[in-house]
C-alpha cells in the first residue's frame, strides 16, 4: 500500500535543508493551513453539488444543470453570489458576538478536520487522545450557534438557539456513548491506530452486534449533530423561517451554510474511520489477491469515497422524513438512544472479554 | 315547522315568518333577538347548531344582519332577518358569540364592514381593515376617496387592546378595554411573512418556552374588498373575482355562483353543461387535495412529497388548461353554462389521469402515511371534537374528519350530485392526522365519480339562452356548495336591477383560521404548522 508519509517526509527534508527547524514547522503549518482551508472549501462545493443532485434525483427532477456541464459550476457561481452579498449590519445586535458566532462555528468544523484519517500517513495531528480531541472541538459549534441565536436579538433566533441548544447537548451524549463503544473494541483512542486495527478486516464487520447497534446510534445522533432532517429544528424554516440564522447574511451565512455541509462530511468521516476502517481498502481475511487489489485504489479515495457514500445516507434521511418535534427529538434521545447505547457499551465490553468477535 | 312558530310565540310575538328562497326567515327585532337565538340552538326539535354566516346589510333606512344557521341533526334551515337597533352613528345588535363559537369572528366583520357594535362580544375589533381606518365600507353612503385614508406611508399603527361594549343598567352603551395578552407574555411573531402561514396570514403568538399559549388572529392583509366590488359589478362581471378568492377552488365557487343565478333568473342549465361543471369540480378537487397534501408535507419538513403530488396536479392542470385557457383563475363556468366546450381529448386525458391515480395515491400512503415520524406528528395533534367542528364552523374535510358529514354534495345535494355514486368520507379522530387522511381518500371518491362521468358526457348545447345583461328579480337567495375546502355560503340579495344589491360570500377558509386559537392552545409551536397546514386555508379566501 502506497505511504503517503513519503511526500510528507520529502517536503519536511527539503525544507529543512535550508531552514532552521522552528522556521520549518512555521512554514509547514501555514502550508497545512492553506491545504485544509483548500479541502474545506472544495469539499464544501462538492456538497451543494452533491445534495441537490441527490435530493433532485429523490424529487424526480434534474438538480442544477444550466451552469457549466452538469450544472457543475452552479455552486462556484453560488459561492461567488453569496461572497459579493452585503453584510448587512443590524441595529438592535450585540456586534461583537454577532460578528462572532459564524467564525466559532465554522472553527469548530475546521478543528475536527484536523484528526481525520485523510490517507496513509495523511494525517495532520494523530496523537493518543485523538477522538476525545474531536469530540471537543466539535461541541464548540454549538457554542457559535446559542450566540448566533443570542446576539441576533430576535424571538425566532431564540428559540432556534434554545432548541438546538437541547438538541446537541443532548444527542453528544449518544455520540460520544457509541465512540467509547468503538474506541473499547479498538483500545486505543489514537486516530492511526484506530485505522490500524482494522487491517484485516473493518470494525463493523469484526463487533458484528453491538458495532451495528453502535453504528446505528451513531449515525441518528451524527445527523441530529449536524442540524439535518428530520432534526433541523434549530432552522426549521417553516416554524422559525430561519432559526438562529435568521438575522445574518452574506458571507456569515454562508459560514454556517458551509459549517453545516462540513459537518456533515464529519461525521460521515467519524463513522468510516469507526467502522469502516477510515482510509482502510477493504480487506476480507483470507483473500489475499482481493486484498491486494483492493490495495491498488489510493486510501485518500478510500476515505473519502465511503465519508460521501455515508453523508448519502444522512442526506437521504433529510429528503425522506418529515421533521421530528422538540419534544419527540429529546424523548428519543433520552427514553431510547441513551440506554441504548449503555446498554450497548456493555455489550460490547462482553463481547471483548469472553472474545465473542471475529 | 309548529315548533318554530310555538317558540316565536312564546318568546317574540311580535317577529313573523315568512318564507324566502324556499326556508322560513324570521324577522324579529333586537330585544328579542339574544333569547330567540339561545331557542333556536338548543330546541330539541330545531338545533340550529351551524350559524353558516352572519350577513350584513344597509338599507339606507335601516341596518342589520341575516343570520343563516342549519341544523345538523334535522337537515334543516333558516335564516334571520334582525334590524340594528340606534342610529347610523352607532347601530347596536347584541351578540351571539356565546351560543356559537365562529359567530364572534363573524361578528367583526360585519362591524368592521358596516360598524354595527355587537353588545357582550368580547373582541369587538375591525377584522380585516386597519384600525385606523376612516368609515365603514359596506355602507351605502361610504365615501371611498383616496383623501379620506390615504395610503399609509410609514407602519401602521397597531394595539394590544381589545374592546368591549356592554350596555350598563340605564341602557348606555359603556366600552371596555381589554388587553389581548397578559402582560408579561412572550409574544411571537407569526406572520404576515412567513412560510407556514400560506399566504399573508398574522399570528400574534403568547409563548411559554416551546408551549403555545394564546393566538390572536390578524387577517385581512389581502382584503380587496370583492363584496364592495360586486355592487358595483354586473352579474356576469362578478364572476371573475371568484377566482381570486380560493383559487384552488375555483370552478366549485364558479358553480355555486351561477347556480344562485340561475335559480333566480329561473335559467335551465342544459344536462352537457351541469357534466361539465361537475366533472370540472372534481378535476380541482383533485387537484386541490394533491396541492394540500405536498405543501402540508412540506410544512412538516418533508419537502419531497410536494414534488409526487405536483406530478398529478399537474397532469390536472394541463386538462384544464386544454378545455379552459388557463392553469389558474379559469373563469370557466358562465351564468347558463359554461365557456366553451370541451376538448377534443378532454376525454382521454380523464381516463389516462385515472389511470395514474391509485398508483400515486398508493405510494403518498407509503411515503408518508405509514411514515413513524409524520404519524408520531400528526396523530392526536390538535383533535377537533364533533361540537366544536360545528360550533366554530369548520367544515369541508377538516370538519369531517371530526365526524360531522357536513358533505354539501351529499347533504344538500345540487347539480346532478344526487344521481352519481360516491361515498362521503367521514372520520372520528379529529386530529391532524385525520384531516389528511380525509382528503386522500376524497381524491379517490372524485376519482370514482369522474370514472362514472368521463363515458356518460351528454351532446348537447354548453350554454342555455341568457340575456346579454342579466337583470334578477327583487328578492333573497342563499346556497351552499361544497368548495374544496368545506361549504361555500352564497347570500344574494337583489333590488331588480342589473348589479346584485348586496353579494355576501361565506367561505370555508374563515372559520378555519378562526378555530386555530382553540386548537393550538397548550401545544407545541411546531404544532401550530401542523394544525395550521391540516386545517389547510387559503388566506384570499378568507380576506376576500
Amino acid at each position: 500500500m502506497y505511504d503517503l508519509s513519503v511526500i510528507t517526509d520529502a517536503i519536511h527534508s527539503f525544507l529543512s535543508g535550508f531552514m532552521p527547524a522552528w522556521l520549518t514547522v512555521t512554514v509547514e503549518c501555514v502550508l497545512i493551513g492553506v491545504g485544509l482551508l483548500l479541502a474545506y472549501s472544495l469539499l464544501a462545493l462538492f456538497y451543494i453539488y452533491y445534495e441537490r443532485k441527490f435530493c433532485a434525483a429523490i424529487q424526480c427532477r434534474l438538480g442544477p444543470n444550466r451552469v457549466g456541464p452538469w450544472g457543475l459550476l452552479q455552486s462556484f457561481a453560488d459561492m461567488f453570489k453569496i461572497l459579493i452579498k452585503e453584510l448587512i449590519s443590524l441595529n438592535h445586535v450585540d456586534k461583537f458576538l454577532f460578528a462572532l458566532a459564524p467564525y466559532l462555528v465554522i472553527l469548530a468544523s475546521m478543528l475536527a478536520f484536523a484528526v481525520l484519517p485523510w490517507g496513509n500517513g495523511l494525517q495532520i495531528i494523530d496523537f493518543n487522545i485523538g477522538i476525545f480531541f474531536l469530540l471537543a472541538v466539535s461541541s464548540i459549534g454549538v457554542l457559535g450557534i446559542l450566540l448566533a441565536g443570542w446576539s441576533s436579538n430576535n424571538k425566532f433566533t431564540l428559540i432556534g438557539a434554545m432548541r438546538s441548544g437541547a438538541q446537541m447537548v443532548s444527542y453528544e451524549l449518544s455520540i460520544g456513548l457509541s465512540v467509547i463503544t468503538m474506541v473499547c473494541f479498538a483500545g486505543t483512542m489514537n486516530v492511526g491506530e484506530i485505522v490500524a486495527e482494522q487491517q484485516d478486516c473493518w470494525f463493523i464487520f469484526k463487533g458484528h452486534v453491538p458495532a451495528i447497534i453502535a453504528f446505528v446510534i451513531y449515525m441518528i445522533a451524527g445527523t441530529a449533530e449536524t442540524n439535518r432532517g428530520p432534526f433541523d429544528l434549530p432552522e426549521a424554516e417553516s416554524e422559525l423561517t430561519a432559526g438562529y440564522h435568521t438575522e445574518y447574511s452574506g458571507i456569515h451565512f454562508g459560514f454556517f451554510y458551509l459549517a453545516e455541509y462540513l459537518n456533515l462530511f464529519i461525521v460521515a468521516g467519524v463513522a468510516s474511520l469507526l467502522f469502516f476502517g477510515g482510509w482502510m481498502p477493504l480487506h476480507i481475511p483470507g483473500w489475499t489477491a482481493f486484498n491486494h487489489i483492493m490495495d491498488f485504489i489510493p486510501s485518500v479515495v478510500w476515505f473519502i469515497g465511503k465519508a460521501i457514500a455515508l453523508s448519502g445516507i444522512i442526506i437521504w434521511f433529510k429528503w425522506t422524513f418529515p421533521r421530528l418535534r422538540i419534544d419527540q427529538v429529546l424523548a428519543m434521545e433520552w427514553k431510547y438512544l441513551l440506554p441504548i447505547g449503555l446498554f450497548n457499551l456493555v455489550l460490547m465490553t462482553c463481547v471483548i472479554v469472553f472474545g465473542w468477535h471475529f | 315547522m309548529a315548533t318554530l312558530n310555538e317558540i316565536i310565540a312564546k318568546i317574540c310575538p311580535a317577529a313573523t315568518v315568512a318564507e324566502v328562497d324556499g326556508a322560513p326567515m324570521i324577522s324579529v327585532d333586537d330585544a328579542h333577538w339574544h333569547e330567540l337565538a339561545k331557542a333556536l340552538r338548543h330546541d330539541a326539535n330545531l338545533e340550529m347548531d351551524y350559524l353558516v354566516t352572519i350577513a350584513g346589510f344597509d338599507h339606507v333606512e335601516s341596518m342589520g344582519c341575516v343570520y343563516y344557521m342549519m341544523s345538523t341533526r334535522h337537515n334543516t334551515n333558516l335564516g334571520v332577518t334582525v334590524l340594528a337597533t340606534g342610529d347610523r352613528e352607532r347601530p347596536v345588535l347584541h351578540s351571539v358569540s356565546d351560543i356559537w363559537a365562529v359567530a364572534g369572528l363573524y361578528e367583526r366583520e360585519v362591524y368592521d364592514f358596516f360598524g354595527i357594535i355587537f353588545l357582550n362580544n368580547p373582541d369587538m375589533r375591525r377584522l380585516f381593515l386597519s384600525i385606523d381606518w376612516k368609515g365603514y365600507p359596506l355602507r351605502k353612503d361610504y365615501d371611498a376617496s383616496p383623501n379620506i385614508n390615504p395610503v399609509p406611508r410609514d407602519n401602521e399603527r397597531q394595539s394590544d387592546f381589545t374592546t368591549k361594549w356592554t350596555k350598563d343598567a340605564e341602557g348606555n352603551l359603556v366600552s371596555e378595554q381589554v388587553e389581548v395578552f397578559a402582560p408579561d407574555d412572550f409574544v411571537v411573531n407569526i406572520g404576515p411573512q412567513h412560510p407556514a402561514t400560506h399566504g399573508v396570514l398574522r399570528f400574534r403568538t403568547a409563548v411559554d418556552g416551546e408551549t403555545i399559549k394564546k393566538i390572536d388572529v390578524y387577517m385581512g392583509y389581502i382584503h380587496r374588498g370583492i363584496e364592495k366590488l360586486n355592487e358595483q359589478q354586473t352579474y356576469a362581471q362578478s364572476l371573475p373575482f371568484l377566482d381570486r378568492m380560493d383559487y384552488f377552488s375555483a370552478l366549485n365557487y364558479h358553480h355555486g355562483v351561477c347556480m344562485v343565478y340561475e335559480r333566480a333568473a329561473g335559467i335551465e342549465v342544459p344536462r352537457r353543461a351541469q357534466v361539465i361543471r361537475v366533472m370540472m369540480d372534481e378535476l380541482s378537487r383533485i387537484a386541490s387535495h394533491c396541492l394540500f397534501m405536498g405543501t402540508f408535507c412540506m410544512d412538516l419538513g418533508a419537502t419531497s412529497m410536494l414534488f409526487y403530488t405536483l406530478r398529478v396536479r399537474e397532469q390536472i392542470l394541463d386538462i384544464l388548461e386544454r378545455t379552459c385557457g388557463a392553469r389558474m383563475s379559469f373563469n370557466y363556468d358562465c351564468i347558463g353554462g359554461v365557456m366553451q366546450d370541451l376538448d377534443a381529448n378532454f376525454q382521454n386525458d380523464v381516463k389516462a389521469l385515472l389511470k395514474v391515480l391509485p398508483a400515486n395515491i398508493k405510494e403518498y400512503k407509503k411515503v408518508f402515511v405509514g411514515n413513524v415520524i409524520a404519524r408520531n406528528r400528526m396523530e392526536g395533534v390538535g383533535v377537533l371534537s364533533r361540537e366544536d367542528a360545528i360550533s366554530y364552523g369548520v367544515t369541508g374535510p377538516s370538519g369531517r374528519a371530526s365526524g360531522w358529514a357536513c358533505d354539501v354534495r351529499k347533504w344538500r345535494p345540487y347539480s346532478i350530485y344526487s344521481d352519481l355514486d360516491f361515498d362521503e368520507v367521514v372520520l372520528t379522530e379529529g386530529d391532524s392526522m385525520a384531516r389528511f387522511k380525509v382528503r386522500l381518500a376524497e381524491i379517490e371518491q372524485s376519482a370514482r365519480i369522474l370514472e362514472q362521468l368521463v363515458d356518460n358526457i351528454p351532446e348537447g348545447d354548453i350554454q342555455a339562452k341568457v340575456p346579454k345583461v342579466l337583470k334578477l328579480p327583487a328578492g333573497q337567495w342563499f346556497q351552499i356548495v361544497e368548495g374544496c375546502r368545506g361549504v361555500f355560503g352564497i347570500h344574494l340579495e337583489s333590488d331588480g336591477g342589473t348589479k346584485p344589491a348586496r353579494l355576501k360570500y361565506a367561505t370555508p377558509s374563515m372559520p378555519a383560521a378562526g378555530v386555530v386559537d382553540h386548537l393550538t392552545r397548550g401545544e407545541k409551536i411546531a404544532d401550530l404548522i401542523t394544525i395550521g397546514g391540516s386545517l389547510d386555508y387559503i388566506v384570499p379566501d378568507m380576506d376576500r
